[in-house]
């Protein structure tokens, strides 16, 4: 290994830090449109209300409590999840901005990655007072355990619904980041992220618990990518019944698909970029 | 061996072409047509270390093409380009630290930070350690007449203290090939002429490559010995700037002033007049007859004083442009001798 090789390596520490640093600094200049965010986002919390009367019935697997606690870590689980890179990569391109960060010795990938990270911290807390409203107006999610008990998931579930809750936002960041790719040849890529966002709605476990589909639909999903953004990690928490060895290789396996797909499109894309402007 | 060579580069690009109104729209929808641009054509030239070189060419041209190829920002369609002996479009990380590109409209900086932020993350993706940047910082802050400004966020600046910052952080790895698109551009008359000196000493103090495009001719006469002249998208000239008025401008100027007024059939017999004021007459003489004309008028007339001189550089490239984009062959550009 050359010593500037060894001097690059050592080095990666003190870039991650700053790169997270100024970013987080940046996204705190948007404080409000985030808060906005946080706010738009209640899908989840708004679902809960149908699924709610759902488990009172009794026809579905749910209790009442469950779907509340599902729903609130679902959306916990959504503020960190979000992926927004497919906009402001387009914008990049389309504008020419990419061209600087082209050329940096260091992959723009990387800081598309850490802008999300201070874009998360910066809506955490927002996020955390809309639960801590949520829980004020239902404290049954906290306390309605068997008799009487407070919930608790369990040190273990949570620790491995964290590692799934970030393996799940690479995960979906790869995802629409290797659509990004298609930016160099049509340019205006944004709309395409439809094309993903819709089967994300729908079988991730956004809009509702996969216990309430029929047993072979659901194994066929648990073989896309989707129910491991939001499914996955949620039921590591709510009900600690989730396949995890299967879950992690099948997340580990997409995850990596993406990534050589984006890798690919990204050496192509490279050779059609004509860093427009100037 | 040269900073960067070329050598037969080209580019080519399919334009979309739309004609106007609701049935060229629809035209467009079914089946879009494509041009091909050829944006550059077979251009050739090498950079010595240390040597700073004029881009020249007229809007359109295909300087900013050049200049994107050379950094690897896009790829040929033809030809080769190295840069300290690599190729830029691998975008290897040891070549990307040695080269930077300022382009006047394209910023670098995050716009809703200060800029000592996006100089923090220069140097930490350059590698540079804290102290060392923090010293390079203030060094060319210092030579760019730079402070306060640095911790107020960037959509707060002018342009030009935003250009400053811009060069700061192209610099501050200390590149030794500095790819430079219209840096003053926009710029006041002393943020162009501070930018001007702090170029030039930089290039002194680390004998670093420039190759700058400007359509201002104060920053190339200010800054460069040799240019590199391209017209639509093709080499016209490769030389010293001083050669640039003895090859095309083959007419010196003389002004004449007389002991009493003069006629205008008097003065055409030395040369093609270009005005006539009274006792003072403007006269274009040829190069090879200039030193016979002026014994003849000095014999004939009554002269009082008399003053030759070159015409204005701006005017001399403006004609070679012009000549070259109606394709008058009179004073047809050749390319000439690369000047180490």
């Amino acid at each position: 290994m050359t010593q500037a090789s060894t001097a690059t390596l050592i080095g990666w520490p003190r870039k991650l830090r700053v790169l997270f640093n100024v970013h987080y600094a940046e996204m705190m200049e948007f404080r409000a449109e985030i808060a906005l965010w946080a706010v738009a986002t209640m899908l989840p919390l708004i679902m809960m209300g149908v699924w709610a009367q759902a488990g009172e019935s009794g026809l579905f697997p749910i209790t009442r409590v469950q779907v509340f606690r599902y729903f609130i870590v679902v959306y916990l689980i959504r503020q960190v999840t979000i992926v927004w890179t497919i906009h402001h990569f387009e914008f990049l391109v389309v504008t020419g901005r990419l061209s600087p960060m082209l050329l940096h010795p260091i992959d723009p990938c990387i800081r598309f990655i850490l802008m999300h990270l201070g874009e998360q911290l910066t809506r955490l807390p927002f996020a955390a007072a809309i639960v801590g409203l949520f829980l004020f107006l239902y404290p049954e999610t906290i306390t309605g355990g068997p008799e009487g008990t407070l919930w608790w998931p369990g040190l273990q579930n949570i620790l491995l619904a964290i590692v799934a809750c970030y393996t799940a936002f690479i995960l979906r960041f790869f995802m629409q980041y290797a659509l990004c790719m298609a930016a160099f040849w049509h340019e205006r890529v944004a709309a395409m992220d439809a094309i993903l966002f819709l089967p994300y709605m729908f079988f991730s476990g956004l809009i509702f618990p996969f216990q309430a589909l029929p047993d072979p639909l659901r194994e066929i999903l648990l073989w896309t990518p989707f129910p491991y953004m939001v499914w996955f990690p949620a039921t590591l928490i709510v009900h600690g019944e989730a396949p995890i060895l299967r879950g992690f290789l099948i997340m580990f396996g997409w995850t990596a698909a993406f990534f050589i797909l984006y890798r690919y499109l990204w050496h192509k894309g490279l050779k059609h970029y004509s860093a427009m402007g100037a | 061996m040269p900073t960067v060579e070329v050598d037969s580069l080209s580019k080519t690009f399919a334009v979309a072409d739309k004609q106007p109104g609701m049935l060229g729209t629809l035209r467009h929808f079914v089946k879009r047509k494509y041009r091909m641009i050829q944006a550059v054509k077979g251009v050739s030239f090498a950079i010595e270390p240390g040597e700073v070189v004029g881009f020249l060419g007229p809007n359109g041209a295909g300087k900013t093409t050049t200049l994107k190829m050379l950094t690897g920002l896009i790829h040929p369609t033809a030809g080769s380009v190295r840069v300290l002996g690599q190729v830029p479009f691998k975008r290897k990380p040891d070549l990307l630290r040695q080269i930077t590109l300022v382009m006047g409209q394209k910023q670098q900086m995050i716009w809703d930070l200060p800029p000592i932020e996006s100089l923090r993350v220069n140097a930490a993706v350059y590698d540079i350690p804290e102290s060392e940047a923090k010293r390079r910082i203030d060094e060319l802050a210092d030579m760019l007449s730079i402070g306060d400004e640095l911790t107020r966020p960037v959509r707060k600046l002018s342009l030009g203290e935003r250009m400053k910052c811009e060069l700061m952080a192209a610099l501050l790895h200390h590149p030794k090939v500095l790819f430079l698109d219209e840096p003053t551009l926009g710029l006041d008359v002393n943020a162009q002429t501070a930018v001007r000196n702090f170029l030039r000493d930089y290039n002194r103090k680390h004998g670093a490559s420039i190759l700058l495009t400007s359509h201002y001719m104060a920053d190339i006469t200010a800054l460069c010995d040799r240019v590199v002249m391209i017209h639509k998208g093709g080499l016209i000239y490769d030389g010293s700037l001083a050669d640039i008025v003895q090859r095309f401008a083959p007419f010196r100027e003389v002004k004449v002033e007389l002991g009493g007024d003069v006629d205008h059939d008097t003065m055409q017999r030395y040369g093609e007049v270009e005005s006539i004021n009274g006792r003072i007459a403007r006269l274009l003489i040829k190069r090879d007859d200039l030193t016979a004309t002026i014994n003849r008028l000095l014999a004939d007339l009554d002269v009082t004083d008399l003053t030759v001189t070159d015409p204005p550089i701006e005017e001399v490239i403006g004609k070679v442009f012009d000549d070259g984009a109606t394709g008058n062959d009179t004073n047809t550009p050749t390319v000439g001798t690369v000047q180490p």
